[in-house]
């Protein structure tokens, strides 16, 4: 397994135009500046970043949800532009996402069992019957149980719903998960479940994970590759040792430098400057 | 599993009904409201039972016979006989059918035309959006009343133009509520997700935005049934509405305006009767606001 590329982009950008009033003049903010990177099966790769840097944007192009301004968009080596062709059940299997707030990316009046069904029910064209074994094995997979899937979100932990989230995300078995902050709402305890979970997962069915985060405990834990985005454009790419052993562009310093350090020697060199 | 909250609570909509009638049952008057209508529900289906008279029975050796507690008044006219001599509280009972019939017909059809249009605002946005807001606009900026009072003219006066009127007159609010809760719906990160899984636009409109957005439409309905009622009543007393011998209490009222010194009790109980209907309808109303939207909880 030399090189197997799931998925690559190649100097993507993204533009939202506004104006203001109906004669005003033409605004052009751009979320991306040209973002390219390639990312193999069963990797992980971290995007890291301030808020506004286009880190969403970046998963909104990725999921195909909006398309992209300018540049392409490879997955599994097939080109892909949601602004001319259509998006086939196949196209959306492949790609799927698991969002920062467990308490709002879940319908508050779908069952959880409905939850995980709909995607099944609108994508291929299984029997209810082998459409619910589907979702009950999801549950089972992710650590939840059988007995869950009537139940309604609002019974749920913030832990749990995450977890029926990457179900939801898992059960059109897709070969790449976008996982957007998924654990930066949760308790530190709750984290670290979750960061296991989606550990174990990867293992299991070779997924690819893009991981989405600001908290770089949880990216050095985690990642591969690190990507540092820096307004819409990327300042620094490589592997994890790589960037967190010696980080070349400036932003990527100060982000370091802005972790929280608990350990005693850091502690004891603070003391020493503010006394 | 370390991260279990709600293990054993049960799943069922009983459940969420009942939660919901623990919030109903602490406002009294609201309780109050709900048996009112629901006892109003009984007579008009059982009216022709309950009625000790027909509704255009005319007793010509009874004319203006006062109730029963006034002298000279009668057990076999209990709340006394019109000017034609048809027996009151008979014409109320039927009129009790007109009244619910106008509220659940002028309801629906708001209710459903708002709706569709709301959506359709809120999920396209662009000019669609802009050309159905900008009509809903140029209805309210009439006087309602006005308005369906001109659109009875050109229709034609009858009870079921006067009720397409007033469906007419009641439909931006539905639109505006609808459009407003869609849009902000739609901002939610559940709507994206599903989007993602590949649910089609109109599945999303109807089948992953709307369940959300039904709890302030529930309690505009219900406060707009009264709102109904009373505007059938003021265009049948207005002559525009049901006409006469129909025995819909506005029209009862405006035929009776004349002995309104003479023979007090002829306007009394139909004004009575449209007065308690509608506050009870209100009382149900704001107690259903109260129980169902959770920001005006407790204020």
């Amino acid at each position: 397994m030399s090189e197997d590329i799931i998925l690559e982009a190649r100097n993507l950008v993204r533009e939202y135009r506004t104006k203001e009033g109906m004669f005003g003049k033409l605004n052009i903010t751009r979320a991306l500046k040209g973002i390219s990177f390639k990312l193999e099966r069963g990797k992980t790769l971290a995007v890291v970043g301030e808020s506004g840097c286009g880190k969403s944007t970046l998963a909104r192009i990725l999921t195909l949800i909006d398309p992209a301004t300018e540049g392409d968009l490879l997955i599994e080596g097939k080109k892909i532009d949601i602004a001319q062709q259509k998006i086939t059940p196949e196209m959306r299997g492949k790609v799927q996402i698991v969002f920062q707030n467990p308490y709002g990316s879940l319908n508050p009046r779908q069952r959880i069992g409905d939850v995980l069904t709909e995607p099944l029910m609108i994508n291929t064209d299984m029997t209810p019957q082998e459409r619910r074994d589907k979702a009950m094995e999801m549950l089972v997979k992710v650590g939840l149980g059988p007995e869950h899937y009537n139940r309604y979100p609002h019974m749920f932990s913030g832990g749990q719903r995450q977890r029926v989230a990457i179900a939801r995300a898992l059960v059109l078995n897709p070969s790449l998960l976008i996982l957007d902050e998924p654990v930066s709402a949760l308790d530190l305890s709750v984290q670290a479940q979750i960061l296991n979970l989606l550990a174990d997962l990867q293992e299991e069915l070779n997924l690819t994970y893009l991981f989405i985060s600001h908290d770089l405990s949880v990216v050095r834990y985690i990642a591969d590759k690190v990507m540092v985005m820096y307004f819409g454009e990327v300042v620094e790419y490589g592997t994890r040792d790589e960037v967190f052993g010696d980080p070349k562009h400036d932003y990527t310093k100060t982000l370091f430098n802005a972790t929280p350090r608990a350990d005693v020697a850091h502690i004891k060199e603070r003391l020493a400057r503010t006394a | 599993m370390t991260d279990t909250t709600h293990s054993s609570a049960p799943d069922t909509r009983i459940e969420v009904l009942k939660g919901f009638w623990r919030h109903f049952k602490t406002n009294r008057g609201a309780v109050f409201g709900l048996y009112f209508f629901l006892t109003l529900v009984v007579i008009a289906v059982f009216a022709p039972l309950i009625a000790p008279h027909g509704a255009t029975d005319q007793y010509r050796d009874a004319l203006l016979v006062p109730p029963v507690w006034m002298d000279g008044g009668s057990w076999n006219h209990i709340l006394g006989t019109d000017a034609v001599g048809r027996d009151l509280l008979s014409r109320l009972i039927y009129g009790s059918r007109f009244s619910l019939f106008i509220g659940v017909v002028v309801v629906s059809v708001a209710l459903v035309v708002g709706i569709c249009l709301g959506l359709v605002a809120g999920t396209f946005r662009g000019w669609i959006d802009t050309v159905i807001m900008r009509i809903m606009d140029i209805i309210l900026s009439f006087p309602s009343l006005l308005l369906a009072l001109v659109l009875v003219a050109i229709l034609g006066p009858s009870l079921i133009n006067a009720m397409i009127a007033i469906a007419i007159v009641q439909q931006p609010y539905y639109v505006r509520l609808t459009r407003a809760a869609v849009i902000s719906e739609m901002s939610r990160e559940y709507v994206m997700a599903a989007r993602v899984s590949g649910v089609r636009t109109l599945r999303l409109m109807f089948v992953t935005v709307l369940p959300n957005c039904m709890a302030p439409l529930i309690v505009q309905a219900a406060l707009s049934f009264s709102t109904a009622i009373l505007d059938a009543a003021a265009l049948g007393f207005l002559g525009m509405g049901a006409q006469p011998p129909t025995p819909e209490w506005g029209t009862m009222l405006a035929e009776a305006r004349e002995f309104i010194l003479r023979a007090p009790w002829v306007v009394t109980f139909p004004g009575l009767a449209i007065l308690t209907t509608v506050l009870a309808i209100n009382l149900i109303g704001d107690g259903l606001r109260d129980a169902l939207d959770p920001k005006l909880k407790r204020s």
